[in-house]
């Protein structure tokens, strides 16, 4: 079957699709390989393990229990069909290369559109899930004393808040837009492992499950950082947490791997580097930490769980262990991390700039000097999360450095995106507001961070609230403001349907007010001495943890008119946007919303980059008389 | 889809949505928590007097527990004169609080020998067996009883790991091996003070510090002082 | 709306050195701006001065307050001028901007600067630290080291779930649960817990050393004048970990005499037992501890 005879198969009935490989199935079977695993491991496993009578559960029934619990959710989607098919002979199914339905969308799908589209409502879903554990945790810190969870019960709130958030967002641009814009941006059908994509969201999707149910096990007390020597003595919700970031870390992982295979090997002709969209730029320099950072965290959480299953002592000093084994492991990951939270960021706000302030991108070789100098130098500063841990002396001096070096790429984008402004013809559409609160939100990010590389000023600040409130106005005004740029930027372009811009406005206003509401006062609140992840504080702080905590409650409920503008602009109103609705240059708004399942007519021949403005017409996709390309 | 199809799906979405997110809420306002024992006053007025009986277990049983063999405190409830697994206690503020500690479980010993030493009762000492106490061998403490905020530290002895008739499951009698450790301590302003134990008495974790240890119900609670 | 990028003419360039405005406003803004902060936000900045090492930190902190200023009023003046002249008359066709790619002036120029304040940091803050360690903690082997630590009073913090105590060697090892410190006397501070990885922050000293277990970690800091001060632990250690604080003490030398003669007395019954060795279930005096893991028999 050919890939337009597959297309035009008229497609099964509703109930023999609901029988197939599909989310449905998935979960079927998710749940039954999940009893397998547990029951496997207490048969099996359990009896010859009799010092773990006293605690009255089996830890390797956990882990056992939740990989039988994949295994069942990926063989349910169908992600075992064309290996098993092929081996026993058969030719491929392609069920996943449907083109046409909405059922596509709850299975395993090759269409890279589709997995972003899967990835955006995805990764929407557990935003939320942080979002609501976000508003729990400042419900508790409304009184200095009074306990709205048990104390143990708000660690583990945390917890979850801070992991989903982190492993979620790690690919909340690469996942949703990379996947759908990269194809088409270098002149492409397809990413390069287009079932691999898939696999990346549907492991995402399974951490997710993973971690929300930790709950039922007791909670983690250990925070997204989980340091290891209490991590060994947590309850067995601590294994949900480091199954969690083993799926993240095997996503990010593959996820990166095809974003650099596809940008490097399936460029258009005629798309050389310098004329690439300085948003493939961000997302190759952000892959490249995926794939290099990502295998660091599932390795260290394989220790944990060794530590605690296998009763090996990689993180206990007193069986010859360290705990700075983890922190530096740890960190490894950790800091290239927080990179790949704010690399596309940048990127994004440097793609939308020339669209709306109508100027090319200025310094177009800087831009991606700057990307790729953050992405380079985000190895060398972890230990700055370590610097009164008792790390040796010599270093600090040294990572202090470091630290303050990484400030000079990152202000090379702060260049291009304010020269790009700089006599431009600037229109405030929805899109472009949240690219201006970036670096508004950034800058005092930035600047936050310029306290916490100081060695003497970090004495003051680290552990504390205004740690907290630098990452939140980094990841938070960095990247979740420009996740709803790139929304209202493109999402016009995934559905073919506009989304209101008035509603745009009222969120996008509310949001950033409410914003800076809530995290400016966490770094007084940090100066004046509260630790992070502490339920009770002093009195004198309570007036402003409820201003925080009521100005947290409104940006959550800001998040509800953004939900409102979507369900309304795309399930009711369905105006239609055109293929053009910001007047943009860029390769994807010279095809029509939304974009049609094999991209382009013809491969198409680019002769410059996509900033061209004021410097004459767009070249068309095909020039007349270029060498004929794939149909 | 017809427009009303639409709406009442987004409606279900919407309860379904808000169904889960209050079940969520209201569960994690339970779990790993105590219902709260309010000791009843012996002599009320300006300085009242409260008694409390408490007992430490070495295995909390099925009936008290999901967890059967987790260590615990139980605390007697003198109208019924049942022991629960109760660990937050309201106490009243200003008064003079009598404890008695029955304790059926075995010496793991102290990880600190400095939290053997009684301090924060009543002439800072207590009574073991009815012997005043001043310091507890730290390679026999059992369990602590610490309120950090209130400056109370003590350490309890374990019964001998040879002694007859040891307690299975809780609640535990009387008749079975016990030690007895008796103290009397003062509230002052109200307040929410947490207590715990520093013995690493929970069997099976690295650290000792694992389960029960770190519940709030078996080996950690709140003095709730109020006015 | 979708206008026709291809048909956008440009938008007439102006000869306004918008530059050279921009450049001037935000001078004038920095030199009323910065001597503001300094004067008037200045003085409240966190931790104090209750320790010569919480001076020194706040001090730092002051000189970034006040170079940051002017990196804020370069942003607010250029997005303020920018956003409101460069806004796009309403119209229906969207004009194009100039198409300018580049300025090798302007690249020069930002790169010299923040290089120049990146490195003007880093050696400020080395500085900083290398004069009296700053109050951070220095591992085992602190290279930082204020003058007359051979002779500072040496105190232990000791981290455990959940409480901080403290061990003073030259009271012949007593333990107490509260941290008195004598007046004006470079303390030696050497923190190690007993079990997961603790944080001993007292923040008006300035002081913040991580408490792991079988480490030293040492930190110093010179007291001054009789204060209080708040001990809180800043490393997520468990359950109680929000719990774990206490007020600590600098007392004048007469007090912490009698301070000390008093818990001598109370520590006294507990200290044969605390002589002993490990093996024996003692903890006598000693830089780290590495207690057993579980000491549950059977």
């Amino acid at each position: 079957m050919t890939m337009t005879e597959a297309a035009a198969a008229p497609s099964p009935p509703l109930w023999r699709r609901l029988l197939g490989f599909n989310l449905l199935t998935a979960i079927v079977l998710g749940v039954g390989g999940w009893y397998i695993g547990w029951y496997g491991a207490h048969k099996i496993v359990a009896p010859s393990l009799d010092y773990f009578g006293d605690i009255d559960y089996n830890e390797l029934s956990v882990y056992f229990a939740y990989i039988g619990g994949v295994l069942g959710f990926l063989v349910g989607l169908g992600f075992l069909n064309y290996p098993v098919r092929r081996l026993l002979g058969y030719p491929p199914s392609l069920r996943e290369k449907e083109t046409a339905g909405w059922t596509r969308y709850f299975g395993l799908c090759t269409d890279h559109k589709v997995v972003g589209i899967q990835y955006l409502w995805g990764i929407g879903l557990f935003f939320f899930i942080g979002g609501l554990n976000a508003m729990l945790i400042r419900t508790e810190l409304l009184s200095p004393h009074h306990q709205a969870f048990p104390a143990g019960t708000y660690l583990t709130i945390v917890g979850i808040h801070g992991t989903m958030m982190m492993g979620i967002m790690t690919s909340g641009i690469l996942g949703p837009f990379a996947n759908y814009l990269i194809p088409i941006m270098i002149g492409a059908r397809r990413m390069a492992f287009p079932r691999i994509e898939a696999l990346t969201f549907w492991l995402l999707m399974a951490a997710g499950a993973v971690l929300t149910t930790t709950v039922f096990f007791g909670g983690f007390p250990t925070g997204w950082t989980g340091y290891a020597p209490l991590a060994t003595e947590s309850n067995p919700g601590l294994d949900n947490y480091v199954i969690f970031f083993a799926l993240v870390g095997l996503s990010m992982t593959l996820l990166g791997l095809n974003m650099i295979a596809t940008i490097l090997t399936m460029r258009a002709p005629g798309l050389t580097w310098t004329r690439l969209p300085i948003f493939v730029w961000g997302v190759l320099s952000t892959a490249v930490l995926m794939v290099l950072a990502a295998p660091v965290l599932i390795a260290t959480l394989g220790m944990v769980a060794l530590d605690r299953t296998a009763q090996t002592t990689f993180f206990i000093p007193a069986a010859g262990g360290s705990n700075y084994l983890y922190e530096n492991l740890f960190w490894i990951f950790g800091h290239p991390e927080v990179y790949v939270l704010a690399l596309p960021g940048f990127a994004i706000v440097l793609e939308l700039l020339p669209v709306f302030a109508r100027k090319p991108l200025w310094g177009y070789r800087l831009a991606v000097a700057g990307l790729l100098g953050v992405s380079l130098l985000s190895w060398f500063v972890w230990q700055h999360h370590l610097f009164v841990s008792g790390i040796n002396g010599d270093l600090r001096g040294f990572y202090m450095l470091s630290t303050e070096l990484i400030s000079i790429p990152t202000g090379l984008t702060f260049l291009c995106g304010m020269m790009t402004l700089w006599r431009g013809n600037i229109r405030f559409t929805v899109p472009m507001l949240f690219v201006l609160a970036w670096f508004f939100n950034f800058l005092i990010g930035g600047l936050s961070g310029v306290f916490l590389s100081d060695v003497p000023s970090d004495v003051t600040t680290h552990g504390s609230f205004f740690s907290m409130a630098h990452f939140h106005y980094t990841i938070m005004g960095g990247l979740v403001f420009t996740f709803f740029a790139a929304i209202y930027y493109w999402v016009p372009k995934m559905t073919g349907w506009q989304l209101n811009e008035r509603l745009g406005k009222i969120h996008f206003w509310s949001m950033f007010l409410f914003f800076n509401l809530t995290f400016a006062p966490l770094f007084a609140v940090g100066f004046l001495g509260q630790p992070r992840r502490t339920p009770v504080y002093p009195n004198g702080l309570q007036f402003l943890n409820d201003w925080v905590s009521i100005s947290a409650f409104c940006l959550g409920a800001s998040m509800l008119v953004f939900l409102f503008n979507l369900v309304w602009s795309l399930a009711f109103v369905k105006k239609p946007a055109g293929a053009n609705p910001w007047a943009s240059r860029s390769i994807e708004f010279q095809l029509p919303s939304p974009v049609p399942v094999h991209n382009f007519d013809r491969i198409p021949v680019f002769s410059g980059d996509p900033y061209g403005y004021g410097e004459g017409p767009i070249p068309s996709l095909v020039p007349a008389g270029s060498p004929a390309g794939r149909e | 889809m017809r427009v009303g199809v639409k709406l009442l799906l987004v409606a279900v979405v919407v309860v379904a949505a808000g169904v889960i997110i209050g079940f969520y809420v209201s569960n994690l306002t339970t779990l790993a928590g105590s219902p709260t024992y309010s000791v009843p006053v012996e002599k009320t007025g300006a300085h009242p007097v409260v008694n409390l009986e408490l007992q430490t277990v070495a295995a909390v049983g099925p009936q008290l527990s999901r967890n059967p063999d987790w260590v615990s405190y139980l605390v007697k409830d003198s109208s019924s004169g049942q022991w629960k697994r109760e660990t937050v206690w309201d106490l009243p503020a200003h008064a003079t609080i009598h404890v008695t500690i029955f304790n059926f479980d075995g010496a793991s010993g102290l990880r600190n020998p400095y939290y053997g030493r009684a301090q924060g009762m009543v002439g800072n000492r207590v009574l073991v067996d009815g012997k005043p106490t001043t310091a507890v061998d730290p390679n026999e403490a059992s369990h602590t009883f610490a309120v950090p905020a209130l400056g109370i530290i003590l350490a309890i002895p374990g019964v001998a790991d040879d002694a007859k008739n040891q307690c299975g499951y809780a609640p535990c009698a009387l008749a079975h091996a016990h030690r007895t450790i008796k103290f009397t301590f003062h509230t002052t302003t109200p307040g929410h003070f947490r207590w715990q134990c520093f013995v690493p008495c929970a069997a099976g974790w690295i650290d000792g510090f694992g389960g029960p240890m770190q519940t709030i119900g078996y080996m950690d609670g709140f003095l709730n002082v109020k006015a | 709306m979708a206008a026709d990028p291809a048909a956008a003419p440009g938008r007439p360039t102006d000869s306004t050195h918008h530059g050279r405005r921009v450049v001037i406003a935000w001078l004038v803004l920095s030199a009323i701006a910065t001597p503001l902060v300094a004067i008037y936000v200045g003085p409240h900045i966190p931790p104090g001065n209750a320790s010569v090492q919480a001076e020194g930190q706040t001090f730092d902190n002051q000189v970034m307050t006040a170079f940051v200023t002017p990196v804020l009023c370069l942003m607010a003046v250029f997005f303020g001028y920018g956003l409101i002249l460069f806004r796009a008359r309403r119209s229906e066709t969207i004009l194009d901007g100039p198409p300018i790619r580049d300025d090798p002036r302007i690249r020069l120029l930002w790169i010299v600067i923040t290089s120049a304040m990146v490195l003007f940091l880093a050696g400020f803050g080395t500085y900083e630290l290398l004069k009296d360690g700053a109050g951070g903690g220095q591992g085992p082997n602190p290279i930082a080291q204020p003058a007359g630590y051979r002779s500072a009073f040496q105190v232990q913090v000791v981290g455990q779930q959940w409480q901080f105590t403290y061990r003073y060697p030259s009271l012949g090892g007593m333990e107490s649960n509260s941290l008195l410190l004598p007046a004006n006397t470079l303390v030696e501070l050497h923190i190690t817990s007993l079990d997961v990885v603790h944080s001993f922050w007292a923040v008006e000293l300035g002081l913040k050393a991580d408490a792991n277990p079988g480490v030293d970690n040492v930190v110093y800091v010179k007291t001054k004048k009789p204060t209080t001060f708040h001990v809180r632990c800043a490393e997520l250690c468990g359950l109680w970990h929000g719990y774990m604080f206490n007020n600590g003490r600098v007392v004048s030398s007469a007090q912490f005499a009698s301070w000390a003669a008093q818990e001598q007395k109370i520590y006294a019954s507990i200290k044969p037992f605390m002589d002993k060795s490990p093996a024996d279930g003692g903890a006598p005096y000693a830089h780290t501890y590495l207690p057993e893991p579980t000491r549950r028999a059977g």
